[in-house]
């Protein structure tokens, strides 16, 4: 029977509550996966999975150049860039590269043909593997404001490979670079934990999640028997709980020294290859 | 010749804006004829590149000089290479910036802040 | 009126909690949160008025007009940002993908596309005895710097006389941090002991120096990873960046965030430890 790939985007609102430690430890438990770190402004997935044979692509955007011979001095560039990226000096227009957002507009507005449009490193991948896992990484350059077109150069290389699983580590928070992250997935995996700030960027995520329209279930991490807010709040939403995993002194450490627990220690091992299961049956279902 | 001031209000007596890119207006004042004039800043709603736009329009109006507490570095470089001068303005109204820098007591201004994309 | 703006490049590593605790040991006339993706300060800090409301508009957003529409797709085929689509006869666009660029109004052969205003975000003001400025973004919108911008514009504006304010910064190293960055007169990283706090903490102090912004160091939760933390230590050492302090991990503090209170207000290890970074970070701003 063939097996259809499942795409598995790991998203939640609140930084810090795991997302890394769940999708590098899922993509692990995995006879074959492909790991996709989305979150190119702080990468952190490729310290716990250390790839192997790690060869890097450079992502670009195009930045418009302008030939000045051929430049009237209409100005209709200048006037129709809506991110003020353009100023005329001298004979031509000059573009400001951190402001461009490439859209090709004035390449298309020039009525004299004056303006090309050439590539700009803005980020870059590192693609490796560790075991049965491939591993993608996306790096945002310092600096830079919007990881947007490197989340997509993820994802695309990602697209390149037939594994059963696919593992998207998403940034944290709900804006544009989350939307995108998530796009393509088949499910979302939301990483929360049981405190005051954990359920109230939850509720958060969870409203993005329903807007475009993605099954989804709900891993509570560093869960604590006394906090039931969350599970209150899964149950009243009918939001399935996958997993819980308790908060642990000797996980944290563990994942402070990056490492896979999964390979370490046999109950997280368990604990992850259910929990892979689970989302199997759900995404089956 | 013409110089240009960021302001907070269409007056002489003004305090000058602490930003350049988003200040509300800017004054134009030509010191042979005394005469001045406002714009308002079209620059100031803008998403991004806000320094840009508005640099472009201080060089469009042939503008000498920019008198401003401070400025970004695309900002700066439309108006090096429109030869526009920039000048570190003082505290107080744009009237007494106008008299500081006809009495040569205004200095250069050095140090230009990295773009905010636009969002400073 | 000085500002502190408080960062941590790795999400989750304590920043609101420590910002909350500032804000109560200054007795801090303004306050605000940048963390307009997922504001949680106003959890643990009590206002006793009703804020301010007003709409943030982004970058306006293209809007098709299904009437003058022939679903020709020149539009889509031009679109970098695929926002557009065809949905039944007409092309449609889809605001969350939107940049604004205005590319397809250009193109249209029909002026069947306009540009139109978008509110991706709500401003929140508190005026009471305090002055507290939040802001919530709508979801999946972008350019969130220019929100994290007004936000930090309706507290300087309604303040008066306050001698610190203290910002609570958001996770990343993008945008809307680098909007939270300009005009500040220190950031405080708060770093987490662990392999990736450490190399998210070394690629927000490189985006505070790009940005030529004063930058200093404490550890939270230090006792989870003494090796980490020594790490840290030394790295800052090298780097000539102030360390100011260590704050262990402490069970008081979530107890504490659960009952919408600042750490502040409870005596315990993490309480002291926070003050006397506190007590440092005064003394470096000379108030």
């Amino acid at each position: 029977m063939h097996k259809r790939q499942i795409k598995i985007a790991v998203l939640s609102g609140k930084g810090g509550t795991g997302k890394t430690f769940v999708s590098v430890n899922l993509s692990a438990c995995a006879a074959s996966a492909i790991y996709l770190d989305c979150d190119v402004e702080e990468p952190n997935g490729h310290l716990f999975l250390k790839p192997e044979s790690v060869s890097q692509k450079p992502v670009c955007t195009l930045l418009p150049v302008f030939d000045e011979l051929k430049c009237v001095g209409c100005r209709k560039c200048v006037d129709f860039c809506r991110f003020n990226a353009l100023a005329f000096i001298g004979k031509a227009p000059q573009v400001f590269s951190d402001v461009c957002h490439s859209c090709g507009g004035c390449a298309l507005i020039c009525p004299c043909g004056a303006v090309t449009e050439k590539p700009r490193e803005i980020g870059h991948l590192e693609c490796g593997s560790h075991k049965n896992v491939s591993v993608i990484t996306g790096l945002l350059n310092v600096g830079e404001a919007s990881g947007v077109p490197v989340i997509q150069a993820v994802l695309q290389e990602g697209s390149a490979q037939t594994k059963d699983f696919v593992v998207i580590d998403c940034p944290p928070g709900i804006a544009c670079t989350v939307m995108e992250s998530i796009e393509h997935a088949d499910y979302c995996v939301l990483v929360a934990e049981p405190t005051a700030f954990g359920v109230h960027n939850f509720e958060m995520v969870y409203e993005l999640v329903q807007l475009l329209k993605k099954p989804c279930g709900v891993v509570i991490n560093k869960a604590s028997a006394e906090h039931t807010v969350l599970d209150d709040l899964c149950r009243k939403e009918h939001i399935p709980v996958l997993c819980k995993i308790p908060y642990s002194e000797k996980t944290a450490l563990a994942g402070a020294m990056g490492q896979l627990v999964s390979e370490s220690d046999k109950d997280m091992h368990r604990i992850f290859s259910e929990l892979l299961n689970r989302i199997q049956k759900e995404v089956v279902q | 010749m013409k110089i240009a001031i960021p302001v907070d209000e269409k007056k002489l007596d003004s305090s000058v804006c602490v930003s350049f890119g988003r200040a509300p207006y800017f004054l134009f004042y030509t010191t042979e004829t005394k005469e001045s004039y406002y714009l308002d800043n079209s620059a100031v709603a803008s998403q991004g590149g806000a320094g840009i736009r508005a640099a472009q329009v201080i060089a469009d109006h042939g503008t000498k000089a920019l008198l401003t507490p401070r400025c970004g570095e695309n900002a700066e470089e439309v108006l090096r290479k429109s030869e526009v001068l920039i000048y570190k303005s003082i505290a107080g109204t744009a009237q007494e910036n106008i008299s500081a820098f006809l009495s040569d007591q205004l200095g250069l201004l050095n140090d230009f802040h990295k773009g905010f994309h636009g969002h400073a | 009126m000085k500002q502190l703006l408080i960062l941590s490049g790795k999400g989750g590593t304590g920043k609101t909690t420590t910002a909350a605790a500032f804000i109560a040991f200054s007795n801090a006339q303004a306050f605000a949160d940048c963390d307009v993706d997922a504001p949680n300060l106003h959890l643990v800090t009590q206002m006793e008025v009703e804020p301010q409301k007003s709409s943030y508009f982004g970058s306006q957003k293209a809007s098709i007009d299904a009437k003058k529409c022939v679903g020709c797709e020149i539009c889509v085929t031009h679109c970098r940002f695929h926002a557009i689509q065809k949905n039944g006869i007409a092309c449609e666009v889809n605001a969350l993908s939107c940049e604004g660029c205005g590319v397809c109004t250009a193109v249209c052969p029909h002026q069947a596309v306009r540009m139109e205003d978008d509110i991706a975000g709500d401003l929140m003001l508190y005026q009471g005895t305090t002055t507290f400025s939040t802001a919530k973004l709508k979801m999946g919108r972008g350019n969130s710097g220019k929100l994290v911008t007004e936000v930090k514009q309706a507290m300087a504006s309604s303040v008066q006389g306050a001698e610190l304010a203290i910002i609570d910064g958001s996770p990343g190293i993008g945008c809307p941090v680098i909007a939270s960055i300009s005009g500040v007169d220190m950031v405080l990283v708060v770093a987490e002991p662990s392999l990736s706090g450490i190399s998210d903490m070394k690629r927000i102090l490189k985006t505070c120096s790009i940005f030529a912004t004063k930058a200093v160091v404490c550890v939270n939760k230090y006792d989870t990873c003494v090796e980490n933390t020594a790490e840290i230590e030394s790295f800052c050492k090298e780097k000539d960046i102030p360390f100011l302090g260590k704050v262990p991990y402490d069970s008081h503090v979530s107890k504490a965030i659960n009952e919408g209170k600042s750490i502040a207000t409870v005596e315990s290890p993490a309480q002291a430890a926070l003050k006397d970074v506190y007590n440092k970070v005064i003394r470096l701003l000379e108030l």
